[in-house]
């Protein structure tokens, strides 16, 4: 096992380096092909040529092999490389301030968000799956299936918008006509977008329509593990001993089953902090997504590498816990 | 996982065993049973109610983006802005949009886009993917130590967030690069399918027999190899024709995908997203149509993926 995890983590150095590599040449090329980030700052103005010349070298732009179109610019991948993980400087952007102070300012959000969304998909996924798998081919069987594979086909900024119009606008224009009902609901909880004064209240709706079409996969998951496992004979001996139906189900039969459901809510955090880029955008929520967004949109290239190099590391932490846990839930599975 | 095609699995699967194990067999009843996988899973997917609704719904989305004067004879970028938001009516099915166009032909010309970026990307994820993942199965070593490596790189950037910011660095966003930029992010899940399909036959007798005949490593790998990794493939490649289309949507309704004087139904939905409540046929049109799409596609995959899987026979 520990073996394992070393090596794992040693193939994590290409990865990242590799990723890293790609944004660099990505931010390069778009520098030499459109010019000078940095002529952004001043608008329409033309600024003094000593000045912009002065500006470009202080924010790290002014490295000639920048005007070489085609030009990978190994050696200022190197020096980012150094920076970021020797002296863990992730940069700054164009107004100096620091990416690691920007991060810390977006990521409680998203990291809210995502929260929400998980705990949303993982109690209400598997509770859909096991009132389904235990009832197979019966109404709520049949209700959960069809109901699944829709939510799964709406993209989710349709999802998102639909949801911010009825239930942000619409409902919510309901409750906050309502004198009776408390602010923290009627103006926090349904709003149509992220409020400051309500920093919680007002992500429970975006976090669970970043949850859903995640939902619906565990959903179906946990459905059709609970279906193959409901049938083994470890239940059949449980049963024979005459244990009480709860602990049956409860105890031996959702303990197997929830291990694949495991494995996907792990991988899907990658895939959630993705999709909360939509989900900040549509309810105007100021984390790490549109942080980014925004950042590749003037061509901040320290900001774009140092957030994604930072997502892409936890993207692969993630998955290889989701692998070690896989191997303490399930005994069979040995990693050499 | 896909159990709404169950009831075609039970017809479908009928005539093979409906009747027993017939004694002469080996004189008569060959004919039924030395069925290839092909010919049998295409009597199943026929006989599929919900497979044909999704099939038949992707040729009408299909036909829109082909051929789009056989559905509207209006020209969508004829537009005048005092019929801003005319509600549906007769000879205008789906009303005005708020420039005052017609919305009904601006839908039928906003499929092709979607259409074609989705078909362009799944090529090439197909052909890419596909022989990347057959390389570093097959030869395995540093071929393969390679390959996963360039897989892990892109595979762990979130799918989303790399299509952003990879368009919004392009600049240029038209067909051609944000179908590129799909296929990007998106070949390595193919080049996993086949490359671990390809290792679990690469060993088969089969293969030793045709390299014992002194057959080429390219013809063992074409001929023996890649059919046995091909049904996995097409029955990703159906589901993701599907996310692609959602998710050239999704890219253009956060603006970095294609831009207003095309159209598209990414940008039916982000312009009137606003008029949702006075003007709901605004955005349930295109959104209807998005997601009918996206279900046909994720449907017929299933149903596929049901029927050449021999284990539901």
């Amino acid at each position: 096992m520990g073996r394992y995890v070393i090596r794992r983590l040693l193939q994590f150095i290409p990865t990242v380096l590799g990723t890293m590599f790609l944004l660099h040449y990505m931010t390069s090329l778009a520098i030499q092909f459109s010019g000078n980030p940095v002529r952004a700052l001043f608008g329409d103005r033309t600024p003094p040529p000593a000045l912009l010349e002065a500006v470009t070298e202080r924010l790290g732009y002014a490295d000639p092999c920048l005007d070489q179109r085609g030009n990978p610019c190994f050696g200022l991948f190197f020096d980012r490389v150094a920076d970021v993980f020797l002296r863990f400087d992730f940069g700054i952007n164009l107004r100096q301030r620091e990416v690691t102070e920007l991060v810390a300012d977006a990521i409680p959000f998203t990291l809210k968000l995502l929260v929400i969304a998980m705990v949303f998909e993982a109690v209400v996924g598997i509770a859909a799956g096991v009132w389904a798998g235990l009832r197979g081919g019966s109404f709520a069987d049949n209700l959960v299936k069809i109901s699944t594979v829709f939510v799964i086909s709406v993209p989710i900024f349709v999802l998102g918008v639909v949801v911010r119009e009825f239930v942000g606008v619409k409902f919510g224009n309901v409750l906050r006509d309502q004198a009776w009902i408390p602010e923290v609901i009627s103006n926090g909880m349904f709003s149509p977008g992220f409020k400051p004064d309500y920093p919680f209240a007002s992500l429970i709706i975006p976090g669970m329509v970043l949850g859903a079409v995640s939902l619906a996969t565990t959903a179906r998951l946990t459905r059709t593990s609970i279906m193959e496992n409901i049938r083994a004979d470890y239940v059949r001996t449980a049963r024979a001993k005459g244990l009480a139906n709860k602990r049956v189900i409860g105890v031996h039969t959702l303990r197997n089953s929830l291990i694949p459901v495991i494995t996907f809510l792990g991988v899907d955090i990658g895939a959630a902090m993705a999709g909360a880029v939509v989900t900040e955008t549509i309810f105007n929520v100021p984390g790490i997504g549109r942080l980014v967004t925004l950042s590749a949109r003037t061509g901040e290239s320290s900001v774009v590498i140092g957030v994604v190099t930072m997502l892409v590391l936890v993207v692969l932490v993630a998955n290889l816990l989701v692998d070690i846990l896989y191997a303490v839930l399930d005994p069979r599975i040995r990693y050499e | 996982m896909s159990d709404l095609t169950s009831a075609g699995t039970a017809i479908g699967g009928a005539p093979v065993g409906a009747e027993g194990p017939v004694p002469d067999a080996p004189a008569t009843g060959g004919k039924e049973r030395s069925a290839s996988l092909w010919a049998d899973a295409r009597r199943q997917l026929v006989r599929d109610p919900v497979f044909m609704l999704a099939f038949v719904y992707v040729l009408v989305v299909g036909s829109m983006a082909a051929f789009p004067t056989l559905w509207t004879s209006q020209d969508p970028r004829n537009c005048s802005t005092d019929r801003s938001r005319l509600a549906p009516s007769g000879d205008h099915p789906f009303g005005f949009n708020i420039l005052g166009c017609d919305y009904y032909s601006h839908a039928i010309y906003g499929a092709r886009p979607s259409i074609v970026i989705a078909i362009m990307a799944t090529g090439a994820i197909v052909v890419v993917g596909g022989a990347l993942g057959l390389l570093a199965g097959y030869y395995g070593g540093w071929v393969d130590t390679i390959i996963s490596r360039l897989m892990d790189i892109f595979f762990s950037l979130p799918f989303l967030l790399g299509a952003i910011v990879f368009l919004t660095v392009i600049k240029r966003q038209n067909i051609l690069t944000i179908a590129l930029v799909l296929f990007l992010l998106s070949w390595p899940t193919i080049a996993r399918i086949i490359r671990g399909s390809v290792i679990s036959s690469k060993d088969l007798d089969y293969v030793h027999a045709a390299k014992a005949v002194g057959a080429s490593n390219g013809r063992i790998m074409w001929r023996h190899i890649l059919p046995n990794a091909i049904a996995p493939m097409l029955v990703y490649a159906t589901i993701v024709l599907g996310a692609f289309v959602a998710a050239e949507a999704t890219l253009t309704f956060l603006g970095v995908g294609l831009q207003p004087p095309e159209e598209s139904w990414g940008i039916m939905i982000s312009d009137h997203q606003v008029y949702f409540l006075e003007d709901p046929w605004l955005l349930l049109f295109p959104c209807g149509l998005l997601v009918g799409t996206v279900l046909s596609f994720i449907l017929m995959g299933d149903a596929l993926r049901d029927a050449l899987d021999p284990k539901f026979r």
